[in-house]
């Protein structure tokens, strides 16, 4: 990792954690000058590029020298904000920035494709505004600055996925459901941390966790536990608080979908994780409890529930959208082991279920702009006339299942091996069956695609189409990723492991 | 148990405030009803956040020292301009602040007070002065400036959104929302 670290001149260095929640800012509002859609994307690539190129140094920097604190404006913390990098948000920082850029290049033939192009500019813009946002608080280390960024995320996505109202009207209220629901998550995690405010007096998150450690926990901070809890939850699509997700993914463009499935519900995990194991403790009594018999329970029933939903979804994104609230059990499950080892397979998951789902949801927006695929019967024959975005589907749909030789093999290793560490039994078997709901669902539409006869218009079978190039890149990249990475998962294991050592306040 | 409550009399109404809001979001079926008690829940949550800035018998956190400073002429506008750069940093200025206007506005040992302005080596009167100042905390004012911004845009949002939906569905009743939907799932586009 030291290349990276040493790719930037000192001073700018220096900079890298500010420039990278700075630059798709002020790009946001150039942005929305734009003339046209063309050059709105040309905004939003060049944005994109310089994000995952910062968010990657600053990994590189984290890594080689440990945490980094910058004070905004020179304040010092904790009376200033400060952007505060560990190992933890590195990660998930370079994930953002290198998943925003991807999709990015995706953006372009799928949102032609789903956006009028006088709202194109604008829809950019308003994409900037989200990735800025989720930057933002993966890199915070201010409570309160978490919840603005969180809000800016939060706000601008609901207007990009609203955008899917030029296909579906059903955009509209999936957007204005995720509003109502966004901000009432929002609101509760406000009112968390203004109790830890009132408990600590202080709003810098490494500051709060310092000041509960010496003076011990009351009912003030347990009562900042749980609207913490319930609010991120919310936004993270925990178990019972997903109801927003599956219509909000199923309508929004195929492009914000793929963007929002591997970033947005990671970025609120990350805040949950941040506040569970670095504000709170897992070594005091309530949150352990908590980890127990909320996270582990919870996540457990999430892997059930949520497979049976999407084994009878029609809709194909709807469906994945469904998986993803599974996955995010998965994750759940592995939180709550509370161990070290269980919180690094979690982490691992994470990074590995935002190179599936992303991969997934590329291909189908790819399928989506030559044969407008909604449901899971149009994919019928696709494997006969777009055979490499069907292999690129297919690889990433078996890495969703955790088939051995592709990532999602992996993560799920890691997760048995963590439960079978803390002597969870029941956990395994849960792990297991769920992959079979998996293979179910997912089974069911690869079959669909490779199994059934081309599709024909008026008695001709279609010629076999080819996806653009720019579609080609970044799914091609992450289908490549999701098998790379079973073969040599040492540096996400490397990640992660270094993750959930920041996360448990051992660096 | 009166006690207990009357002591913590400014967090009923926000309370009834916030069940208010929350129940009229769970209950109503009209979209804008709707936002409307959102934004009850959150404005409940900018009171709970503006109680607790208050201190008993504090004053509002506005130095007076600038004041002073002017009557003073040209010593005193230079320890005012300095006393306001300070003021947002950390509360020992407040005192050296006030306690350089308050000599100065005596008429005694201007060049004394010039000093303390101009280096801020504060002496024992001044470090006196300082604790005697009870300011309320004004940090939750501004957090609850930036969450009515994050309000207010909400709001703007759900509502273009709710005129979104008009147009599309020509009605802003759930139940009305759910039967069109299910409408064209069934019967229409088969």
């Amino acid at each position: 990792m030291e290349f990276l670290a040493n790719l930037l001149p000192a001073g700018l260095a220096h900079h890298a954690p500010a420039l990278v929640i700075v630059i798709p800012l002020v790009a946001a509002a150039v942005a929305a000058l734009m003339p046209n859609g063309r050059a709105g994307w040309a905004v939003a690539m060049v944005t994109a590029s310089l994000v995952a190129f910062f968010a990657l140094t600053v990994l590189g920097m984290v890594l080689t020298d440990g945490l980094i604190s910058y004070h905004m404006g020179g304040w010092e913390p904790p009376y200033g904000i400060e952007l505060r990098v560990d190992a933890l948000n590195a990660v998930l920082l370079a994930l953002v920035g290198v998943m925003g850029f991807l999709c990015v290049l995706f953006a372009l033939p799928s949102c032609a494709d789903d956006i009028e192009e006088d709202k194109r500019a604008l829809f950019y813009s308003a994409f900037l505004v989200t990735l800025a946002g989720l930057l933002g608080v993966t890199i915070s280390g201010d409570a309160f600055n978490v919840f603005v960024f969180l809000e800016i995320s939060s706000i601008s996505t609901y207007t990009i996925i609203a955008m899917g109202a030029g296909k579906d009207r059903r955009a509209l209220t999936a957007a204005y459901n995720y509003l109502i629901l966004g901000t009432i998550g929002a609101t509760f995690f406000v009112i968390g941390v203004g109790f830890l405010y009132m408990a600590t007096g202080s709003l810098n998150m490494a500051d709060i966790a310092q000041i509960l450690q010496q003076q011990g926990h009351n009912r003030v901070t347990q009562a900042a536990f749980a609207f913490i809890v319930v609010g991120l939850g919310l936004k993270a699509a925990m178990f019972p608080l997903h109801v927003w997700l599956p219509n909000a993914y199923a309508f929004a463009p195929n492009f914000v979908t793929a963007f929002l499935a591997s970033t947005a519900t990671k970025v609120a995990f990350y805040a949950l994780i941040r506040f569970l194991f670095s504000v709170f403790h897992p070594d005091v009594a309530f949150v352990e409890l908590s980890f127990t018999w909320i996270f582990a329970v919870l996540g457990v029933v999430a892997m059930f529930v949520c497979s049976f939903q999407a084994i009878f979804q029609t809709d194909a994104r709807r469906l994945l959208a469904y998986s993803s609230v599974a996955q995010v059990g998965y994750m759940m499950l592995g939180l709550g082991m509370g161990t070290v080892l269980g919180l690094q397979a979690g982490l691992l998951h994470l990074i590995n279920h935002s190179l599936m789902k992303g991969a997934l949801f590329m291909a189908l927006g790819a399928f989506a702009l030559h044969y407008g695929v909604r449901h899971v019967r149009d994919l019928g024959g696709l494997g006969r006339t777009m055979p490499a975005t069907a292999t690129a589907f297919t690889v990433a749909g078996l890495s969703l299942v955790g088939v051995p030789l592709t990532v999602g093999f992996d993560s799920k290793w890691y997760l048995i091996i963590a439960a079978l560490e803390r002597g969870w039994w029941w956990a395994v078997a849960a792990l297991i069956l769920s992959s079979l709901l998996a293979l179910i669902y997912v089974g069911r539409m690869i079959m669909t695609v490779w199994m059934e006869a081309a599709p024909a218009h008026r008695g001709q079978v279609s010629p076999p189409r080819r996806a653009p190039i720019m579609v080609y890149i970044p799914m091609g990249l992450l289908a490549f990723a999701n098998i790379y990475f079973f073969f040599d998962a040492s540096f996400l294991v490397m990640l992660s492991e270094a993750a959930a050592n920041a996360a448990m306040g051992g660096r | 148990m009166l006690d207990i409550i009357l002591e913590r009399f400014n967090y009923i109404p926000i309370i009834i405030l916030m069940m208010t809001g929350l129940y009229v979001v769970i209950a109503t079926g009209n979209l804008v009803k709707r936002l409307v008690g959102l934004s009850l829940f959150q404005t409940s949550v900018f009171l709970l956040y503006i109680t607790i800035g208050k201190v008993f018998g504090g004053q509002p956190p506005i130095l007076d020292g600038a004041h002073h400073g002017d009557d003073e002429g040209g010593h005193g506008a230079g320890y005012g301009a300095a006393g306001y750069g300070e003021a947002g940093d950390h509360g020992e200025g407040h005192g050296d602040d006030y306690a350089a206007g308050d000599a100065g506005d005596h008429g005694e040992a201007v060049a004394d007070a010039a000093e303390h302005a101009s280096d801020y080596a504060h002496g024992a009167d001044a470090a006196h002065h300082a604790s005697e100042v009870l300011y309320s905390n004004p940090l939750p004012h501004v957090l609850i400036l930036t969450a009515i911004v994050v309000g207010v845009a909400t709001l703007a949002v759900g509502l273009a959104l709710v005129v979104r939906i008009r147009e599309a569905y020509g009605t802003i009743e759930d139940d009305g929302l759910n039967a069109a939907d299910y409408n064209r799932e069934t019967g229409g586009g088969e």
